[in-house]
Formats: C-alpha cells, sequence, structure tokens
C-alpha cells in the first residue's frame, strides 16, 4: 500500500483513502456499512470465503466481494443494487441453514455479527426459502475458559488466524472438506489437550456464537501482548 | 558455453539414437497398447501372452509396451510389424488370439488379414487409419504418436523429431520462443482458453531470479482420460514442451503435478525424466548451452479442486488444497511466493510441435480465434469410445457421429455433457455448433478440460445433474459460503425432484436462482462453475423436471422411486424364466398359468430382470410414474 491518496466516490460520498487499501476497510472507516464475516484487516491476503461484502463497482459487469479489491483512483461504488442484494440475501441465507438458529438461547445474542447484518440488511433470521441442514457436529467444552459450539460456526476462519497468525500457538486449523470443513485440531483432540493457552484471542474473534467465554470465566492476560504483533489484527469493522 | 552447438549435440544424439533403431530394424516387433485404459481390457495379459508365445517358439521378436492410439473401444490392442508386412494393429485379443499371431504371422507369414483391424503405413492390401470415418475428421498433434511409440525409450522419441523443438529453442533468445507461443494463438487447454503466452509474458516480466513452471497434470473430472492417456503413452512431448516454456519464462525449476491415483503416469513420467536427464536435456547446460533446469514430479493426493491452479500451488507448499482469491495472479506471486506458471499437460504438448513447424502452421488447423486441435476424451453411449483429437471448429455432431460413430443400439441422442462436472448438457439442436471456447461457452457448457459425455433416451436428464453435482459437492473444498452450502442445497432439491417429493414448479425457479447466484458468488472456478450443469438442463430439458414434479414421471425411467417394474404378459413366455433367475430378492415368481410376474413389495428396482429378458420377448417393461401399473394390471387381470 503507498501513501498516496486517491478519491473514490462510494453511494454517491466522495471518499479520500490511501492507494491500494482495500474498499471494505475504507468503506467502514467512513461510516459506510457492507455486511462482513470474515475479513481481518491487516490480513496479507483475505479469506475471501464469507461472500457478503459484495458491492457493484462501476465498469465491472458483475458484483465483487470489497474484502479483496484495492481502491483506485476515480473508483465509483455502490453499496446496495439489486444484484447485490440478492447475492447478499441469498449468501446470508446459506449461512443461516447451517447455523443453530435458536437466538435466545444464544450467548451471542445481540452482539452476533449475523444479527447485526439482518437488522442493517433488513433481512430475516430464519430461513424463507431453503430447508435447515441440521447436521450433528461436535462440541467441544473441554477448555477452562471458553466452550466451542460448533452448530453456531460460520467457518469465517477468524480464530484460525488468530491462532496461527498472530498468537503464533497452533491449536486450530481446519479439517475435512465440503460441507464437513470445520474448525479442529489437530487429529480432533479436544482443545483442552490441544496446544491451546487458552489466551482467549480467538474467543474474542468470534463474530457469533460459536467461541464463547464460559460464565465467570476471566479471560487469561496471556495473549494480550503477543496480539500486538499484527498491529490491527483484530479490527472487524463493528 | 561448450565448444559444441546446441544443434551438434542435438545432431549427436539424433544419429546415435537412428544408429540403434536401424540396427533393430530386421527385427519384428510388437507394440501391445498398456496405458490405463489398455491393462483395463487386460493387456498385460497380451503382453505376456507374446512374450511367452516368443520364448516358447524360440522367435527373434521384441514384444514393447505402448501407450494409448485412442481407439480404446478396441483394447486390448497390439501392433505387429514384421519386415516386409505393412504394421498391423489387431484389436480386442486375447491369450488364444496372440497363439494364432505367433504361429500364423510370425512364423508362417500369414498376417491373418481377416482379424486385423488397420494398418499403420499406406500399402495395397488393408486400409489405414485415415481411411477410417474418423480418420477424414481428426488431426492428432498432441496424440500423434501416443500408441505407436515406446514412451519409456526416449531415443525412439528422438528418432521421430523429439526434442528438436527444444534445441531450437535453445538456439533462440527466450523473448523469441515466447513471439513465437504468441503469435501462434495457442490458448490454455485447462478450461477457461487464456492465452498462454500471456501468461507466460507476466511471469517473465515478473521481478525476481527464481521463477517456477508446472505441468498441470490433475485431471480430475469423471470421465475424462485426456492428461493421463497423454503422459502414459508420450511423456517425453510433455516433459520436451514443459523444458521449453521454462527456458522462455526463465525458471530454474520445472514440475510435473500428477494426481497419485495415476501410477502409471507417475511412472513413466518420472522414466521420462531419468533419460532426459541422463541425455543432457534436463539438468545443468541443457544440450550444451548455458540454461540449467530441473524437473520433478510433485504427486497430487486426488482432489479435484487442486486442478484449479492457486489451490494446486497451496497443495504443493503443503497447506490444504483450497482456492486463494486473485490477484494477486500465479504468475506474479505463485509457488513459494514467486512468479508461477501452471499449463496443462495439454498446453504444453502444443508447445514443441508450433516450435518445429511454426506458428503460422499452427495458424492453419482450427479456428481464427481457438486456433489449433482439441482432445477430447469421448465417453458413454457412443460407438467408438476413446481418446480423440479434432481441429477446433469440429461440430460436435461430426464429433459424435462421424468420429464416435453414434450411438449404440439405434437409441436416440438426448444429449452430451461436456467439459466435466463444470461444463453443461447440450441438447440435439446443439449439435451444430463448433467446438471452440467461445461458442461452448455462449451454448452454457464449456470446453473445460475435455471429457465429453454422450447421453441417449434412456438417461434422466435431473438424475445427470445430480450425478454431476454430487461430484462437485463432495468435492468442493468448503472455503466459502456459496460453494459450500450452495451446493449442498442444489443437491437436495434435485433430489427431491428424482423422488417425487417436490410438487410444485415454483422449485425449479428456486432451483435457477440459487444456481445463478452460486454462480455468481463463489470464490473460485469450481463453485462458480459447479452449476452449469443444472443450468444447461433446467434451459434445454425443462419438460424433464416438470414431468418428474407435476406427474411424478420420470421420461426417461431410470430414477428409481418413479418407476415400477412389469411383466407383460402377452409378450412373456412360459418357456423362459431368466428372469426368475436374476432377481436379487425373489421378486419375480411364476404364476399359475406359467407367466412370470413381479411382486412389488419384494422389487428393489435393480434392473436386472430388465437387462436379462431375452431380445426375442422383452417382456420386463419400466411404468413411470409408478401408479400406471394398477392400470396395466387391471386390464391383465
Amino acid at each position: 500500500m503507498s501513501d498516496k491518496k486517491v478519491t473514490l466516490t462510494i453511494d454517491d460520498r466522495e471518499i479520500e483513502a490511501n492507494e491500494g487499501e482495500k474498499l471494505l476497510w475504507v468503506a467502514l472507516e467512513n461510516g459506510i456499512y457492507i455486511p462482513n464475516l470474515c475479513a481481518i484487516k491487516g490480513r496479507n491476503r483475505p479469506h475471501a470465503g464469507c461472500r457478503l461484502c459484495f458491492v457493484e463497482v462501476e465498469g465491472r459487469d458483475r458484483p465483487v466481494t470489497s474484502c479483496t479489491l484495492p481502491v483506485t483512483e476515480g473508483m465509483v461504488v455502490k453499496t446496495r443494487t439489486p444484484a447485490v442484494d440478492r447475492l447478499v440475501a441469498t449468501a446470508f441465507e446459506l449461512l443461516l441453514s447451517d447455523h443453530n438458529l435458536n437466538c435466545k438461547e444464544c450467548p451471542a445474542n445481540r452482539s452476533c455479527e449475523l444479527q447485526k447484518i439482518a437488522k442493517e440488511r433488513k433481512l430475516k433470521l430464519k430461513l424463507t426459502k431453503l430447508k435447515p441442514l441440521e447436521r450433528e457436529v461436535p462440541f467441544d467444552d473441554s477448555p477452562e475458559t471458553f466452550f466451542f459450539d460448533r452448530s453456531r460456526c460460520v467457518l469465517c476462519a477468524r480464530c484460525v488466524f488468530i491462532d496461527q497468525e498472530v498468537v503464533e500457538v497452533g491449536a486450530l486449523g481446519f479439517s475435512r472438506r465440503g460441507l464437513e470443513r470445520m474448525v479442529s485440531t489437530f487429529q480432533d483432540i479436544p482443545l483442552s489437550e490441544s496446544p491451546c493457552t487458552e489466551c482467549g484471542q480467538c474467543v474474542e474473534a468470534c463474530p457469533v456464537g460459536a467461541l464463547i467465554f464460559k460464565k465467570g470465566a476471566k479471560k487469561e492476560p496471556g495473549g494480550e501482548e503477543q496480539g500486538g504483533n499484527n498491529g490491527e489484527a483484530s479490527g472487524s469493522g463493528r | 558455453m561448450s565448444t559444441v552447438s546446441v544443434s551438434e549435440s542435438y545432431a549427436e544424439l539424433k544419429s546415435a539414437a537412428e544408429e540403434k533403431y536401424n540396427a533393430l530394424q530386421d527385427t519384428p516387433v510388437i507394440m501391445v497398447g498398456t496405458a490405463s485404459c489398455g491393462k483395463a481390457a487386460g493387456a498385460d495379459k497380451v503382453k505376456e501372452a507374446f512374450e511367452e508365445e516368443i520364448r516358447a517358439k524360440g522367435l527373434d521378436a521384441r514384444v514393447v509396451e505402448v501407450g494409448c492410439m485412442g481407439h480404446c473401444y478396441a483394447e486390448p490392442l497390439a501392433v505387429v510389424s514384421k519386415p516386409g508386412f505393412p504394421g498391423l494393429c489387431y484389436a480386442n485379443l486375447d491369450e488364444g488370439f496372440v497363439k494364432r499371431l505367433v504361429d500364423d504371422f510370425l512364423i508362417n507369414d500369414d498376417p491373418c488379414y481377416e482379424y486385423a483391424m488397420v494398418a499403420l503405413e499406406p500399402n495395397e492390401v488393408f486400409p489405414t487409419f485415415s481411411d477410417f470415418p474418423r480418420g477424414v475428421y481428426e488431426h492428432k498433434i498432441v496424440l500423434e504418436h501416443c500408441g505407436f511409440i515406446d514412451p519409456g525409450d526416449i531415443d525412439q522419441y528422438i528418432v521421430e523429431g523429439g526434442y528438436e523443438a527444444l534445441s531450437r529453442a535453445l538456439e533462440m533468445t527466450p523473448e523469441e520462443v515466447m513471439e513465437e507461443i504468441n503469435e501462434s494463438g495457442l490458448r490454455g487447454r485447462g478450461g477457461a482458453g487464456f492465452p498462454a503466452a500471456e501468461k507466460w509474458e507476466v511471469a517473465r516480466e515478473a521481478p525476481g531470479d527464481v521463477k517456477y513452471i508446472i505441468a498441470n497434470g490433475d485431471e480430475g473430472d469423471p470421465g475424462a482420460f485426456m492428461d493421463r492417456g497423454i503422459l502414459e503413452s508420450n511423456p517425453h512431448l510433455v516433459l520436451e514442451g514443459l523444458i521449453i516454456s521454462a527456458y522462455a519464462i526463465g525458471a530454474q525449476e520445472a514440475y510435473f503435478y500428477i494426481r497419485a491415483e495415476y501410477p502409471q503416469a507417475v511412472e513413466r513420467t518420472r522414466e521420462a525424466i531419468r533419460q532426459a536427464k541422463e541425455k543432457g536435456l534436463v539438468g545443468p547446460s541443457i544440450l550444451g548451452s548455458d540454461y540449467d533446469l530441473d524437473v520433478k514430479i510433485f504427486q497430487g493426493s486426488g482432489a479435484f479442486i487442486c486442478g484449479e491452479s492457486s489451490a494446486l500451488v497451496k497443495s504443493m507448499e503443503g497447506h490444504m488444497g483450497m482456492p486463494e482469491q486473485r490477484p494477486p495472479r500465479l504468475s506474479i506471486s505463485g509457488y513459494r511466493g514467486k512468479p508461477t506458471v501452471v499449463n496443462n499437460v495439454k498446453t504444453l504438448g502444443y508447445v514443441p510441435h508450433i516450435l518445429r513447424k511454426g506458428a503460422e502452421w499452427f495458424r492453419g488447423i482450427g479456428n481464427p480465434d481457438s486456433p489449433g486441435t482439441v482432445v477430447f476424451a469421448l465417453v458413454g453411449k457412443v460407438n467408438n469410445t476413446g481418446l480423440v483429437e479434432v481441429p477446433m471448429g469440429t461440430t460436435l455432431r461430426q464429433l459424435i457421429y462421424d468420429v464416435g460413430e453414434g450411438i449404440p443400439g439405434d437409441k436416440q441422442f438426448k444429449a452430451v455433457q461436456i467439459g466435466g462436472p463444470s461444463g453443461g448438457c447440450l441438447p440435439e439442436s446443439a449439435l451444430d455448433i463448433p467446438i471452440d471456447f467461445d461458442s461452448l461457452r455462449e451454448a452454457g457448457a464449456m470446453m473445460g478440460s475435455g471429457g465429453l459425455v454422450v447421453l441417449d433416451e434412456d438417461d434422466c436428464m435431473v438424475s445427470v445433474a445430480h450425478f454431476f453435482l454430487d461430484f462437485t459437492q463432495k468435492e468442493s473444498c468448503g472455503k466459502c459460503t456459496f460453494c459450500r452450502l450452495g451446493t449442498k442445497h442444489m443437491l437436495d432439491i434435485l433430489e427431491r425432484i428424482t423422488r417425487g417429493e417436490e410438487e410444485d414448479l415454483k422449485v425449479l425457479d428456486h432451483l435457477q436462482e440459487l444456481a445463478e447466484d452460486v454462480r455468481a458468488g463463489s470464490l473460485c472456478n469450481l463453485g462458480r462453475t459447479a452449476p452449469n450443469p443444472i443450468l444447461t438442463t433446467l434451459r434445454y430439458f425443462r419438460d424433464e423436471y416438470e414431468a418428474h414434479i407435476t406427474e411424478r414421471c420420470c421420461p426417461a425411467r431410470m430414477c428409481p422411486d418413479l418407476i415400477t417394474f412389469y411383466i407383460e404378459p402377452p409378450k412373456c413366455s412360459k418357456l423362459c424364466s431368466v428372469c426368475v433367475g436374476s432377481c436379487p430378492t425373489e421378486a419375480i415368481y411364476t404364476r399359475e398359468d406359467g407367466l412370470k410376474a413381479i411382486d412389488q413389495e419384494k422389487c428393489v428396482k435393480c434392473n436386472n430382470c430388465y437387462l436379462t429378458c431375452p431380445p426375442e420377448y422383452l417382456a420386463v417393461v419400466k411404468l413411470s410414474p409408478p401408479e400406471l401399473l394398477e392400470e396395466k394390471e387391471g386390464k391383465s387381470s
């Protein structure tokens, strides 16, 4: 990224930004909301897996993900178009179809990023077209300070990135593929038997109610200093 | 630089190879096709039988393993070349026939013409491949020597002009090589049809001294075996193309990425690299030039997604094979973060030919926008299955009816599935569109890597879409929302349709929308193309979907939940009980009048009775919707 400034237009607003900065961050930092789950500022290569941050850019024939798009001089962006709204609605409902929708009993109720997206985009927090997938997924409450409820995981990979690249513990990773893909430990051992130090950073990074501190459990201070080595890595745009 | 020039070094290699082959000319040689297609048909036994017989009779003849000559339907195949006779090819061989060939032909000079399939060289007694109907349409470039030379002997490749293009390239500057390929208009054969030279140029211009080139042999589509066939039949061609391309982009390391499930392709490629090293064609100062290149093999562990180049590179780095958002393009930052070119095996196979015969020659074949030929694995309901190579612009009709000689059993053509699980199903009305990258895309299919499955009236298009989507759904890496979950939901909908569980036509609009969104929203091309089988079948065969939903009827009578088996009493015979024996659940019983009938409670719809009922009766019929049974039974009783 260079220090050069560029001027672009997002939803008819002229905005100045550093050339090469990803559009998603430019919009969020200027108070323009774009739905996102997997984006982490400072990440070298965006994960680009949640497929929620679509926008339309003049000159491109189809919506693009804003987390992967570097801003350029004169760029004209619309965050809401019929095509964008349709893709976001579909991606959102797809995620919900594989998500435990019992929000009332979810510890993340009201702080959940899915709820925020629903509110911002006026999307329903229930399935309208799709049938729920209702899969059995393992639940891990072995750590002392938090539990991991995979039925609420959206596979945004934020916890894995924090664990591997920021605190550099390496307890978490992905296993299996396709629908079976999940965040897991090496050989699926319980987190308490893994190298996990319970630094709590992954829990903080979880945008939904999949990684949740246990009631009364104090967050370990251990991860704090290490957490700084990627500077802005915890910014979620919330 | 050494004192001997590149062309002199090559001339030396060539004359040594020629000398070796001239010395062998008076010995009869038997070439047995032992590529995977041959082996599957029993080529190993045929080869052993030849060796055994020759040893037993004390003859002086060589038995050589070759690759696939494209006529897979006729395997096991062998070519017998005896001095004084044209090289003759025999099809569907077995051990008994081998004995006869050795006795009659090798010992007694009777070539058993009545059993020969084709002669290799023009002669006065027997037709050659060019006299075949498909010979008129076929134009072999990449497949030219496949099945006719020993893939395990570099000298034979050299005798046929192999590595001459490399020696030429090394006497040109890398820029000149690139220019030649650019002029030729060669487009990548991996599926998308990206101009090959453009990719090279980006990598060549990219900063840094360390660059890589990778031959992508991770072919994983169901029904496709082109890359496998080429690597098994003529690995030196691809190796030569790889070396030339590496020279053009300035790479010092080149890789073959071959899936481990292709052991023979891996083995033959490994041997080819070893022999090339021995001859100074790989390694330090190739052919005495100042260009060094190391070539290695990387074995993929068999994931369809690893054919996608960014996932391929990830898996080579030891990570999970998952695609990455691009840009940056691999040609800027690829393997180990260095500029990397990933080319399909077939793309590289054209490179030596272009350098030898010139860009203009290549441009003269095929279409102006898609020059050259295209290699297909022609499979499904077609008489001549096998590897075929035709000029771009050939129509699907020519390919299926002239090269493939049509549909077996006088069945009606229904569709052709082109481009594997990422491709689409095209109907009869699309048969006259020319095969090239752009025309196929317009029709909703894509070239893909070149799998081509012919479907006839007995194939249910909803089931076909289900089959391909089931594959992509299982092969999805799971990284992005649309592909991980979207393919699963589409598959579930198709499943419900084939079971007759969907009753509202609105589901088709929903399916269409979902398919369009998965296409528009997925991260990589696996997800973006996964809906193609659905979108094309919905576009061209919507009536079949509708029949499943509104009438609970599978028009092709293929979906087990929507059919019932029934034995027509007027056609059934008291004298036959083949169906009774074929039924695994004893659902078929003999009625008091001696005719047969099916106990529907016990029937598992395995199709055995349908297949075994002798052609003179054809009494077993499939009814769809299943409710038709009551009508039939009402009439007959």
